[in-house]
């Protein structure tokens, strides 16, 4: 099988996985305890049953819910999510303008995990035992472990508020007009554009929540690499190249590293998960205009238009990212392309 | 039965000159869970660094009326936001209130709720897991799916969702912390059951005419305990930490309650004032990465591959 046969047949699974997803999340927003109209509606509205009625009507939640979810599944394919509840706005216009913020983010902070996490994975596991070794395993724990709205706050404080190294939240410096629209994404569309101030002032306020949001995965992407390294080390063809007289560093690089680099990079795709996790937080405390900030907004509010079209779309950025995963396992091991 | 032939008086040697006595001597018992643990720790230093400090939380949650200095919930608007000072070792926030003590006191909420989303996630996974694993067919293909259906929910989101939906509160928190949590512990449980379950010693069990019941949870469940308790070591601090979470979001805890995670969004307002949020968040992070340092260690001493050489 060839590698386009392979991606094709990759991209048709996800196809049915995405429409069970539809109604997977359907379902489950509409399990979940909770009365959206006593969300919305205060509670003097509440006691008047005409104001319930009408809002019920308004928003379709007087139907079946089969009917509900097939009138759903009519406005999705017409690319219609429906209209939150929350904002009064269409989702998918709402999705549209807060996704971008978020990609750029979780691009940027997946960029500092690899980073960080690989070059330290990599010594931590040619120095094992060693006093660096436990030091950087000791690092990775803490990234794992550390609260990312706390690290926030800490990052906040000590190179914006002490240090005045970095700029405090926001997406760019106060009094700055937005780049033009291009892809949402300021770094992107300043680049674009040619307008290198808002460029560098992109730069400088994605630094640190994308540092804050990336550091538990810079932990699991050290630890995994840590442990597929010494696994691949220790094996009979690296011990043939060292017999042959390569040079630690090519043993290092050239044999062991692509080797070792399947389990790292199945935990960077699934690291996506806690990313975007990572981001409902992180985009609070950064006041970063992102779809973590407009989920959490809309779980609060009981917004099902809302969380239905944002659980897609998260789940939709999974099923891509387990693809892409996929679709690298064939880059990184000829073995899969045969498989 | 072996030790009463090794009471039995030698009578005869063998051909290769072992006496019976010496053949059919007592096997030896293997070394007691507490000194098992002891040579699992002295190999462990990460690990014993991990027992210590929960040990060292856990006596601090359970002695905090005794040892913190003033109330935790006790208001002062004339000492508000103090820094730290002999008076005050961790300063006060914006009510006037303690920081120490509020910390001392924030274990007896965030560790019990660790335990208590970690274990039902555990008991409930690991029953449904295994009932599924053993019996296949339908209720394991509908099970699966159940798992599938929740797990498609990005965990926070699902958290945040079923919180809000409940309304905040520490109960409410915890049931949707064990709704996310439970399906991760019923496909590990089910996987393991069904490499299990394959084993020649069940396949005895059911000649000699043993029921179902008896044979999951006498032969089949016992032997998946293993992975199940580092999973939920591991969970531990992962529990703590979205408690955490949830909290600072406002859907956990709610004020005035000393909590970890409220009290470092308490910090939030008073930015400048480092200690309010930097004492409850460093309390996180210690719990945390102590269970972390358990759970590795328990992963690595229960893995043959990495026990062995790497």
């Amino acid at each position: 099988m060839s590698v386009t046969d392979y991606v094709i047949r990759r991209v048709l699974i996800v196809i049915p996985l995405i429409i069970g997803l539809t109604l997977v999340v359907f379902l489950v927003s509409h399990m979940l305890p909770g009365d959206p109209v006593a969300a919305h509606l205060g509670q003097r509205s509440m006691e008047d049953p005409a104001i319930v009625a009408a809002f019920r009507q308004e928003w379709g939640l007087d139907q079946p819910l089969y009917v509900q979810y097939l009138t759903f599944l009519k406005n999705l394919s017409q690319g219609n999510l429906g209209v939150s509840i929350h904002t009064k706005q269409p989702v998918m216009d709402d999705l549209g303008r807060y996704f971008p913020a978020s990609i750029e983010l979780a691009v940027t902070a997946v960029f500092f995990a690899i980073l960080i996490g690989i070059p330290l994975g990599i010594i931590s596991a040619v120095k094992r035992n060693h006093p660096v070794d436990h030091g950087a395993r000791v690092v990775s724990l803490l990234g794992v472990s550390a609260p990312v709205f706390w690290l926030a706050l800490v990052g906040l404080y000590v190179f914006y508020l002490r240090l005045g190294w970095l700029p405090g939240p926001g997406r760019l410096d106060t009094g700055m007009t937005e780049p033009t629209h291009i892809t949402g994404m300021f770094t992107v569309d300043s680049l674009i554009t040619g307008n290198m101030t808002a460029f560098a002032s992109a730069v400088r306020h994605l630094f640190l929540p994308a540092l804050v949001l990336g550091m538990a995965t810079a932990g699991l992407v050290t630890r995994m690499t840590r442990s597929s390294m010494l696994e691949v080390l220790s094996s009979d063809y690296i011990r043939t190249a060292r017999a042959k007289g390569a040079s630690e560093g090519r043993v290092i690089i050239q044999h062991a590293l692509r080797n070792s680099m399947i389990p790292t990079v199945t935990v960077i795709g699934l690291a996506l998960a806690d990313i975007m996790s990572g981001a409902v937080l992180t985009e609070t405390i950064f006041a970063w205009p992102g779809i973590g900030r407009y989920a959490f907004q809309s779980t609060v509010s009981l917004d099902f238009p809302s969380i239905i079209g944002v659980t897609l779309l998260i789940a939709v950025v999974f099923a891509l990212a387990n693809l892409v995963v996929d679709i690298t396992y064939v880059f990184l091991d000829p073995r899969l392309r045969t498989a | 039965m072996g030790a009463d032939l090794a009471d039995t008086p030698a009578t005869a040697a063998s051909p290769q000159g072992l006496t019976i006595d010496s053949r059919w001597r007592p096997v030896p018992k293997g070394p007691s869970a507490l000194s098992a643990t002891f040579r699992f720790l002295r190999h462990n230093v990460l690990s014993l660094i991990g027992v210590v400090i929960i040990i060292f939380w856990v006596v601090v949650s359970i002695t905090a009326p005794v040892i913190a200095p003033y109330d935790p919930l006790k208001q002062s608007l004339r000492d508000r936001l103090q820094a730290p000072s002999a008076q005050h070792i961790m300063g006060t926030d914006e009510l006037g209130r303690d920081v120490f003590s509020r910390v001392l006191y924030g274990g007896r909420i965030s560790l019990p709720i660790g335990f208590i989303v970690v274990i039902s996630a555990t008991v409930i996974g690991a029953l449904l897991g295994a009932t599924a694993g053993y019996a296949g067919g339908a209720w394991d293909n509908g099970l699966m799916r159940l798992t599938d259906l929740v797990m498609a929910f990005p965990p926070i989101i699902l958290a945040m969702a079923v919180a809000a939906a409940l309304g905040a509160g520490l109960n409410h928190a915890a049931i949707a912390l064990i709704i996310v949590a439970w399906p991760s512990y019923a496909r590990v449980v089910r996987g393991l059951v069904l490499s299990v379950k394959k084993n020649e010693y069940v396949a005895a069990s059911h000649a000699v005419g043993a029921s179902h019941a008896r044979i999951l949870f006498r032969s089949v469940l016992p032997n998946t305990l293993g992975p199940a308790v580092v999973m939920s070591t591991l969970g531990l601090g992962t529990a703590i930490l979205t408690f955490a979470g949830l909290s600072f979001l406002g859907l956990g805890a709610v004020p005035p309650t000393p909590e970890w995670g409220r009290m470092v969004a308490d910090g939030i307002n008073a930015f400048d004032q480092w200690w309010v949020s930097a004492f409850p968040g460093l309390a996180i992070l210690t719990v945390v990465m102590a269970f972390n340092f358990v759970g590795d260690g328990l992963r690595d001493a229960l893995d043959p591959r990495l026990r062995k050489g790497t």
